[in-house]
């Protein structure tokens, strides 16, 4: 963004890369994956690059609300001194975040998540799918993940991307309102899981095996993670691979 | 004259008993903290009118919900009922509205019956579904003893209710016809018309006239039982349920409540001049320790809960053996409001705190203090296996929100008590020193060189 702004140019939009998508070499390859699209559609977009720092959203569901309003604060400056207007994120916890809790501190931007931003992209036209591509009649299931899904109520349009793949979609016994957390949510990415029966990733990797799918779409990078272990504890990563929708499309169309 | 004596006072007896313990409730939610919820009255109301009068979240079960809607539908038309029985009851008549309303009364009655008939196979069907068939959201630790009694308590007090229909109706049909000068005709009832003959034809008119009365007593007796039964049941929902739709929060989902104490404090290190915190005062308790730092909403929600279950039973953490229990924490949070409400109660100067006991000062919520708090109800280990997946926030029926108090006693543990999870602090100390929840030695943006 400083060299679009050193040229006293805006982008289109501002591309949020968010922690995971920066420095988790898996999420890493969405990020990158993204960026083709982009590139590809010729959609300009800027990123704040060192400039950006975690949204808070970790610390606040953790409740160090003292940390996630430093964070908000901090990163609310940056945007409003760029004059950001638009934003697209890979990581739905970012996107909550900077979409309904940064407004209350001063932020406003008009805040979509990825798959949404792919959705528009497919039904303008700019984003034209190899029909009968890679996908074609490949069972992929989708996980819905929390904070896009239940807490922001965005079911179609991952599915819809998916739809547009020619790929033969299969539902798991919970989705969308129902749809079962991968177990990341709330900070519990970042601790060891309390005792119990079973961790979470693996009883939702269980229930996406079930559907017989050789594919696991997903739209975050903690559920990324999550449900790759998942399918990892249950020795089938050789036949069952998880990718995020994005990565799907780059596939597609052999970016 | 006997019976309307009788009848004026067992009414006010109950309505009595029963304003007194509602006042209690009141009372109780009352502890929690002032919040002004209101605005946007087109969206409350057509929360009440869809999720609490037209019970559309019960039907993500449909089994549940019709069987529910039976009840629930049946329970409503009482309500009209007993206007009539109130009438009759004072003033010593028999069936009021029948002859001014003729063939409209026998519709309303019929109706009354036939929704009782319903709600009777459901009522059966809930007695199996809970001890039969053994649903396991019905059977998890916190429904041992008194809930799991309180549950079927009510189920039997609503066969009776019902059973009190039939047997008023049923024998009345009869004695219509034998003494039509005091029974009035009520027309073909749907149920009673069959019914009544069925189980009574034969009956003198002497034994018909005491199952008429007893049926009628029984009715009203069990009505006001329920009335004052509620307050100390989890059938409480038939009433609150209403309230808690219509105050139920309207913000987005992923929006936590701001903490506005800390926000002035944040903002003063990015704006000195803005203004200094003053730092005389008293230090705040960050976050919820007890039922007092909850708003009155999640007091309000926790007297609403019915304990269905449907939250636990959605819930990743408990669905994987974990201790947390959404609705465990609603039940914790209703015990604490009922034992501080106790305490309250007895004005026992030994609650008041310490150091503001002294003569002539009287026990108040400002000064209660025993020693305990929800956390002697609610464990760490269950608020730190919290996901915030939203999913019991989506389950419920009556727009409860149980993350919200675990969220409030996070906040407690980390900012008031700096405790917490022992992962978590590694990580906080990252976010704050490197922008990252992970600690990382390379650029943020080295990603981009890697991609080159």
């Amino acid at each position: 963004m400083a060299e679009w702004a050193a040229e006293g140019k805006q982008p289109e939009i501002l591309f949020w890369v968010g922690c995971a998508g920066s420095y988790d070499d898996r999420a890493q390859k969405v990020t990158v994956a993204l960026c083709k699209i982009l590139d590809a559609v010729g959609m300009s977009f800027g990123v704040l690059g060192t400039e950006e720092t975690c949204t808070g959203d970790p610390a606040r569901r953790a409740g160090n609300d003292f940390l996630f309003q430093m964070m908000a604060f901090q990163n609310i400056q940056v945007l409003n001194g760029y004059e950001v207007k638009k934003i697209v994120t890979a990581c739905p916890h970012c996107f909550n975040t900077l979409k309904n809790e940064y407004p209350e501190y001063g932020g406003h931007y008009e805040v979509i998540h990825h798959t949404q931003l792919l959705q528009q992209l497919i039904n303008e036209g700019k984003l034209k799918l190899e029909g009968g591509g890679t996908f074609k009649g490949k069972k992929i299931t989708y996980h819905d993940s929390c904070y896009l899904g239940r807490v922001n109520g965005v079911y179609e349009a991952p599915r819809s991307v998916l739809e547009a793949l020619d790929a033969e979609l299969v539902e798991m016994k919970r989705c969308r309102t129902n749809g079962l957390c991968c177990g990341a949510g709330g900070s519990q990415m970042f601790k060891e899981d309390e005792p119990g029966k079973q961790r979470i990733n693996e009883a939702r990797a269980e229930e996406a095996l079930e559907t017989g799918a050789t594919i696991i779409a997903a739209n975050c990078p903690f559920c990324l993670t999550m449900m790759t272990d998942g399918v990892k504890a249950k020795d089938k990563q050789e036949e069952v691979m998880v990718y995020d929708l994005v990565e799907l499309i780059v596939q597609n169309k052999g970016l | 004259m006997i019976q309307q004596l009788i009848f004026i006072l067992v009414a006010l007896g109950a309505l009595g008993y029963g304003a007194w313990q509602f006042g209690k409730i009141r009372r109780n939610i009352l502890l929690g903290k002032d919040e002004k919820i209101g605005g946007h009255l087109g969206q409350r109301w057509r929360n009440v009118l869809l999720v609490a009068f037209g019970q559309q979240k019960m039907f993500t079960n449909w089994v549940a919900g019709v069987f529910h809607l039976f009840i629930y539908t049946a329970f409503l038309i009482t309500v009209v009922e007993l206007i009539e029985i109130f009438i009759d009851g004072i003033f010593g008549v028999h069936r009021f509205f029948a002859p001014s309303l003729g063939g409209v009364y026998t519709v309303i009655i019929s109706f009354v019956e036939v929704l009782s008939l319903l709600a009777f196979v459901a009522t059966f069907i809930f007695l199996a579904r809970r001890n039969l068939l053994k649903l396991p959201r019905f059977h998890k630790a916190e429904m041992k003893g008194w809930p799991f009694l309180d549950a079927n308590l009510i189920l039997l007090f609503e066969l009776l209710l019902i059973v009190s229909v039939f047997s008023m109706n049923g024998a009345d049909t009869l004695l219509q016809q034998i003494n039509p000068s005091h029974y009035h005709d009520t027309g073909n009832l749907a149920v009673s018309s069959w019914m009544g003959p069925m189980l009574f034809s034969g009956l003198k008119e002497g034994s018909l006239h005491i199952i008429e009365r007893f049926g009628w007593w029984l009715h009203i007796l069990m009505v006001f039982v329920f009335l004052n039964y509620l307050p100390k049941s989890k059938h409480l929902h038939i009433i609150i349920a209403f309230p808690n739709t219509y105050f139920a929060r309207l913000t987005p989902r992923g929006q936590m409540e701001n903490m506005p104490e800390v926000t002035r404090t944040v903002q003063s290190f990015f704006n000195p001049e803005a203004g200094e915190v003053a730092m005389d005062e008293e230090i705040p308790t960050f976050g919820v320790k007890d039922i007092f730092h909850l708003s009155w909403k999640n007091l309000l929600d926790a007297y609403t809960c019915t304990e269905c279950g449907r939250c636990t039973a959605s819930c990743p953490a408990n669905l994987t053996g974990k201790k947390l229990s959404p609705r465990k924490i609603m039940m914790d949070i209703r015990d604490r409001m009922e034992e501080v409400g106790h305490k309250l109660d007895s004005k026992d100067s030994q609650y008041i705190r310490e150091d503001l006991r002294g003569e002539g000062v009287s026990l108040s919520k400002e000064n209660f203090s025993d020693g305990k708090s929800l956390f002697d109800h609610i464990s760490p280990e269950e608020l730190n296996a919290c996901t915030t997946c939203n999913a019991c926030v989506e389950a419920c029926p009556v727009l409860i929100n149980p993350m919200e108090p675990i969220l409030k006693m996070r906040r407690y543990e980390i900012l008031t008590e700096s405790k917490g999870p022992a992962d978590w602090m590694p990580m906080f100390s990252s976010i704050e020193n490197g922008g990252s929840p992970w600690q990382m030695s390379i650029g943020r943006d080295q990603w981009i060189q890697d991609a080159k």
